[in-house]
């Protein structure tokens, strides 16, 4: 934009203050003046060049920060594997608890080799994931239902109370007597989970929704359904997709932990069966897939979460 | 109201100036007695009231042309032709290629103007307006003050503003009702003189009479405040005094 097409501020009316837009015309004036008083053109002079150069070395500053932050993170693992792998050779630590890093890849190349680890793995992300989407759509659906009755959330107001403040997977052997001892009441245990936090978040998101938002909504004689379909819910949106994110980090714990109390297959059974049999390489190796395999789980949803929210505001 | 007619509430805070344009619309009920419109009692939100917030409360999620159609949604009178016709009303208002954008790509009087053409999307018979323009800067106030006042003589349409700015009550209206606070009521009614009417609001600040009828306004705002103080005191003096506010 060149200042020299901007029209010249009216004088402002006597006793009047000049309003802030005025006081910016003035200021534009000013820097054309300078500007044209050193001979420079007032682009090059201020618009272009300099902030060009100021802001090619602060990025190029800010990379060298970057790889610099990666570089000391590489080299933290790289000196705690090297460290655990020589105390684990040289017999400073018991191998048989705390084994070590070349120990654990080699049997996890082993399970990858003969196909042993898959059907465990399958197991545990696909309960995850059940965990997590049918968490979040349950505890949205619930939190519909309270919005839509106050009488039922009043009502419910102190079972809820109660059931947030309760350890769920505590209700783990209920579950597996009720739905039987399978993927099925692991699900469960995850549900119970994240259900109930689900509801509360999303239905105080809910309740937040800008008066003002309704009101557009009910001047045009919109129904309560209206007010939800078109206001409530799409305002609520970012709250349930960073939701379905926390939920996938609790999925895990109910998962898991599910998988100890009853499964035959799972990255939580191998680490129990693990324990029993004494292979603590067996755990550790678990515990390493779960780690990169919950790290994808939650960055997926996340870049979800992005495109989603992002796609709907920009 | 006759139709056609401007009219403004002005008052000081805690007055019921916004509960009076929400009874209108049909927002709450009133406990006792009833508003009537055109002869009936006010039921419900009825199509022939288009309401307009102080602020745009553009739907961020929606586009431009998204957000001023949701009444026609709302309302299920949604047709190829009322579509057409508000793209031109955007085009108008000078928001003409800005449909596809988001709201948040727009300025605060633009994103009003957009709330304008929601308005006036349904084709209403009576407009409320809840003090519009009180979130715009300066310049972007008398701008929209024009243009609502323009649009408003041009189709005709019957207005009830509330404001808490005198000048524009002055300039903008036919007839100014002034409210009073606790209890609630009417305290006076200012007709405007034709000179001022005749003017859009940007020039009928310049006109003759403009100041005297703001002062006379002034003067009752002053009053009430005088009056307040007054009640205080006399509340402070233990209330032995009843209607201790008149001085």
């Amino acid at each position: 934009m060149s200042g020299k097409e901007r029209k010249l501020a009216p004088e402002p009316a006597a006793g009047k203050v000049p309003e802030p837009m005025e006081l910016a015309e003035i200021a534009v004036k000013e820097d054309i003046v300078h500007a044209d008083g050193i001979g420079g053109s007032y682009i090059t002079h201020s618009g272009r060049t300099l902030p060009r150069t100021v802001y090619e070395r602060y990025i190029r500053e800010e990379s060298v920060r970057t790889r610099l932050v990666r570089l000391t993170q590489c080299l933290l693992l790289g000196l705690f594997l090297a460290a655990w792998e020589t105390a684990g050779r040289l017999q400073w630590i018991d191998v048989l608890l705390f084994s070590y890093p070349s120990k654990i890849v080699l049997l996890l190349a082993g399970k990858i080799a003969d196909g042993s680890l898959f059907p465990h793995l399958g197991m545990t992300v696909w309960e995850t994931i059940l965990g997590f989407t049918f968490g979040t759509a349950l505890g949205t659906a619930i939190a519909a239902l309270l919005w839509w009755s106050p009488f039922l959330s009043r009502v419910l107001d102190p079972y809820m109370v109660v059931l947030n403040s309760m350890p769920k997977v505590a209700f783990g052997p209920l579950f597996i007597v009720g739905f039987g001892p399978g993927a099925l009441s692991i699900v469960a245990t995850t549900l119970s989970v994240t259900v109930i936090i689900t509801t509360l978040v999303i239905y105080g998101s809910f309740r937040e929704t800008d008066a003002n938002y309704v009101k557009v909504v009910r001047v045009f004689g919109g129904s309560k359904g209206d007010v939800f379909r078109k206001t409530v819910l799409p305002a609520s949106f970012p709250t349930i997709v960073s939701t379905l994110k926390v939920n996938v980090g609790l999925a895990w714990i109910g998962v898991i932990v599910g998988e100890f109390l009853v499964s035959k297959q799972g990255l939580g059974y191998l680490i129990v069966y693990g324990f029993q049999v004494f292979n603590f390489t067996l755990v550790l190796a678990s515990l390493f897939v779960i780690a990169i395999v919950a790290t994808l789980m939650y960055q997926a949803v996340a870049m979800l979460e992005q495109r989603l929210t992002g796609g709907g505001q920009s | 109201m006759k139709p056609g007619e401007f009219v403004s509430l002005i008052g000081p805070s805690g007055c019921g100036k916004t509960t009076l344009l929400s009874l209108v619309a049909g927002l709450i009920l009133p406990t006792q007695g009833d508003v009537r419109l055109f002869g009936e009692p006010v039921a419900g939100p009825s199509p022939r009231i288009g309401y307009m917030l102080q602020q745009d409360y553009l739907f961020p999620w929606r586009t431009i042309m998204d957000n001023a159609l949701i009444g026609l949604e709302l309302r299920g009178m949604m047709t190829a032709e009322k579509k057409d016709m508000v793209l031109h009303l955007l085009g108008e208002m000078g928001l003409a290629g800005f449909h596809e954008a988001m709201p948040s790509q727009l300025s605060g009087g633009m994103r009003q103007r957009v709330a304008l053409v929601r308005t006036l999307s349904t084709e209403p018979d009576i407009l409320l307006l809840d003090e519009p323009f009180s979130a715009l800067d300066y310049q972007t106030k008398l701008q929209l003050e024009d243009l609502v006042a323009g649009e408003l003589r041009r189709t005709g349409k019957t207005a009830l503003l509330v404001t808490h700015d005198i000048t524009e009550a002055v300039a903008m209206s036919d007839r100014i009702i002034v409210l009073q606070p606790r209890p609630g009521r009417i305290r006076r009614e200012f007709k405007v003189p034709d000179a001022i009417r005749a003017e859009l609001p940007f020039a009928a600040r310049e006109c003759r009479g403009f100041r005297e009828l703001f002062r006379a306004i002034w003067s009752e705002f002053e009053a009430m405040a005088g009056e307040a103080e007054g009640a205080e005191k006399a509340a402070q003096r233990a209330g032995s005094r009843k209607g201790g506010s008149a001085r």
